[in-house]
């Protein structure tokens, strides 16, 4: 704990401090909003292509979602690709709290912070990515408990708008939480945070747990109907989560001055080289079954990775992530990877690359691919979709930019006035 | 917006002196800032104006089917009318005929008459009020290759005279199961079984996520992509609320039996359409019904049987 503040402080003016929260907030967004030019001209372009975004799911609200390229045959595409990866990204913050709070890992703690801003930015971005999928956003309201009709338990769909929100939930209210205890130089109180951050590690897992079981529970769909998907789907959070973290550190050494311990990354990369070689061992025993039984079980494998009855449309693509994987992999194991390097970033970029795939278009699109009834419909995502999947990327790194802004200004600012020579996130 | 607190509330000036900082030019700046990117996203998303011009204040809070009252059904059926009269050109009637006590329906189709000449497809557009854009309808017949009872042989884009010497034809429809996965998956239960065995949608309810699409085993479901476009004089006046009224934009839809047919004594239009009397409708429950002899007297098979849906919907040879 780095705060000095007098136990005193601590017993004092609660309902004050309660009451000052949105003051804080209020503040923090002022401080988050401050910068250089080059900051501004980060946010502008995000803003400008959030913009973008805006505008091209409103002109697909307006015409109908013939704009996509979504048919019958296709029903998800780029949007619950993109979906799916997010959920993933907001797991694999969780690969941080564990080692920070499960085996008191000290210069874990001191960055964990920015794992739980990770896991904020990409639940945002999950949530956006369904609601651009509606082809009725104005009746989102059917899907509130009390004045809409939620079918839960039955449908996963309703696990997954509870799990997602409460995720959401915990970790505003953990880092918001932890950030005005330091604002205040108090020492957070462990009853009012380390609850919710055990209540995380569970919930973090059933994010993508659920997620995944809304594509296995289907009978219909034999390339999702696999056993394997939600721990494929854990495995391959631990390595984009954490590998997103990596470069979000880089990068914020590079643009704030501000220098993590060498320690997280290290650990963050045992964890991806495990979790990595769990998930490739999982794709190899799923291609071995599919394609050594054969048959029409097979029939989307054999499309996504060959091209079916002359259709390759996700072929390119498929390899593209093998290739991404397997080279990041290799760049993970290498001993270079525990230094700050170009191998440490260029395996995370291509880990990164390669679940997106994975993940997203290799995973969902081959689901419909043959048809139930056989028919081979093809799918590339249109202009529409690329912009308004643009536009949520750009949004959820603005709200990214802006927490760890604020969070690097808290710190800042009580390492200034508790006298403390360098800059650290320890809380 | 400015930084400064509001005087009267002395205690927070010792505890965060920080919030008491003057306005600065800065500030000022962000303001403007801010505004212009709030008017900016306002341009962006104002196509979506559209929304309260196309849907009324009664439509966005209309409850779900089953919590309406008769007086609310009337209202929301004449709602309709005057819409589908506004929108369309066409005086319709939307009724909501209810499943008759004790009738379970039962459909079945005779592999051996089918010849795949697709009039069920043509009659299913035309009674349904499908968008005349596409050819759509809630039946997709399959070529099917001689020998194999295999999809993966099958072709639903066959363009020659039929029928061919080496094939059969094998239409899908929605197979009424009685363990439907589109029900299961409904995140808001806009789609469910009636007591008939018919699985509907309220229209009305639907947030199109389309996951009932991805559920279905057997390519029953259509969604409305954009709004139908239906010629006035090709609209089919005779409606019922929860089958074949026009469809919204961005809802989920699928094959009722014609439930504003055969809840009222009649055979679906794809029965009537069909020139081959390949196709068998009928009470299940009713010991005299077609549709009992044929599962009496004709081995019969059901799609997809090892996924345990339980389908209302069966083929034979004879």
């Amino acid at each position: 704990m780095s705060t000095t503040t007098p136990e005193t402080l601590t017993h004092s003016g609660t309902s004050d401090a309660v009451r000052s929260y949105p003051k804080f907030l209020w503040w923090g967004l002022s401080e988050a909003t401050n910068g250089g030019v080059g900051f501004y001209l980060w946010m502008l372009v995000l803003t400008a292509i959030s913009l973008v975004g805006a505008n091209a799911w409103a002109h697909q609200v307006a015409t109908g979602m013939i704009v996509t390229n979504m048919t019958d045959h296709v029903s998800w595409g780029l949007y619950i690709a993109n979906f799916t990866f997010f959920v993933g990204l907001a797991a694999g913050g969780v690969m941080m709290v564990i080692p920070a709070y499960l085996y008191d890992d000290e210069e874990m703690h001191k960055v964990v912070i920015i794992g739980e801003a990770v896991a904020i930015a990409a639940i945002v971005m999950c949530t956006l990515s369904v609601v651009v999928d509606l082809g009725r956003p104005d009746r989102f309201w059917h899907l509130l408990p009390g004045i809409g009709r939620l079918n839960w338990p039955v449908s996963m769909l309703t696990w997954d708008v509870i799990v997602l929100n409460g995720y959401l939930l915990i970790n505003l209210h953990i880092v918001g939480y932890l950030l005005y205890m330091q604002f205040l130089g108090r020492r957070p109180n462990p009853k009012w945070y380390v609850p919710f951050v055990f209540l995380s590690i569970a919930w973090a897992i059933s994010i993508h747990t659920v997620t995944a079981f809304l594509y296995c529970g289907l009978g219909g769909r034999p390339f999702w109907n696999t056993a394997l998907l939600a721990p494929r789907f854990l495995a391959s959070a631990f390595v984009s989560g954490p590998s997103f973290i990596i470069l979000v550190m880089r990068i914020l050494r590079l643009t704030t001055g501000f220098t993590p311990p060498t320690g997280p990354a290290r650990t963050l990369i045992q964890i991806i080289r495990i979790a990595m070689t769990v998930n490739l061992i999982m794709l190899a025993s799923e291609v071995f079954t599919m394609f050594y039984t054969g048959g029409a079980h097979a029939a989307s494998a054999r499309y996504l990775f060959f091209g079916l009855h002359g259709h390759h449309g996700l072929v390119p693509w498929m390899w593209t992530s093998l290739a991404c994987n397997i080279l990041g992999t290799i760049l993970f194991f290498m001993p270079a990877a525990l230094e700050r390097g170009s191998v440490r970033i260029s395996a995370c970029v291509l880990c990164i690359v390669g679940i997106w795939i994975e993940k997203g278009m290799g995973l969902i699109v081959p689901g419909f691919i043959p048809s139930t009834l056989h028919e081979i419909v093809e799918y590339t995502p249109s202009l529409t979709e690329w912009k308004v999947s643009a536009g949520i990327w750009a949004f959820g790194f603005l709200i990214l930019t802006l927490l760890l802004k604020l969070t690097i200004t808290v710190f800042n600012r009580s390492d200034v006035s508790h006298g403390k020579n360098h800059a650290n996130l320890s809380i | 917006m400015s930084n400064t607190a509001p005087p009267d509330d002395s205690n927070a000036a010792p505890l965060l002196p920080i919030l008491n900082q003057p306005s600065s030019r800065r500030t000022a700046l962000k303001v403007a800032g801010a505004a212009l990117g709030l008017a900016a996203f306002g341009k962006a998303v104002s196509p979506l104006m559209v929304i309260p011009e196309n849907v009324s204040v009664d439509e966005f809070l209309q409850q779900h089917y089953k919590e309406l009252s008769d007086d609310d059904k009337s209202k929301v059926f004449a709602r309709l009318e005057a819409e589908t009269k506004e929108h369309y050109g066409a005086a319709v009637t939307i009724s909501d005929p209810q499943a008759i006590p004790g009738v379970k329906f039962g459909y079945a189709i005779s592999l051996s008459k089918c010849n795949g000449n697709g009039a069920c497809m043509e009659a299913c557009n035309k009674e349904n009020n499908h968008h005349r854009g596409v050819d759509q309808s809630y039946i997709r017949v399959l070529e099917m290759s001689k020998g194999s009872l295999d999809m993966e042989h099958g072709s639903t884009t066959y363009d020659h005279t039929v029928p061919q010497d080496d094939k059969f034809y094998m239409p899908v429809q929605c197979q009424q199961c009685d363990n439907p996965p589109c029900v299961t998956v409904c995140p808001v239960e806009a789609t469910w079984k009636e007591d008939d065995g018919i699985v509907v949608v309220d229209y009305n309810w639907c947030i199109g996520c389309r996951y009932c699409e991805a559920a279905c085993p057997y390519h029953a479901r259509r969604f409305n992509w954009e709004q139908p476009e239906i010629p006035a004089e090709d609209v089919n006046p005779v409606q019922a609320y929860l089958s074949n009224r026009i469809r919204p934009q961005g809802t989920m839809e699928k094959c009722h039996y014609c439930l504003h047919r055969t809840r009222e004594g009649r055979a679906p239009a794809c029965l009537e359409a069909c020139p081959t009397g390949a196709r068998v409708f009928g009470d299940m429950n009713d010991p005299e019904s077609d549709i009992n002899y044929v599962l009496k007297n004709k081995r019969v098979f059901v799609l997809k049987e090892e996924l345990g849906t339980q389908p209302s919907f069966f083929y034979f040879f004879d």
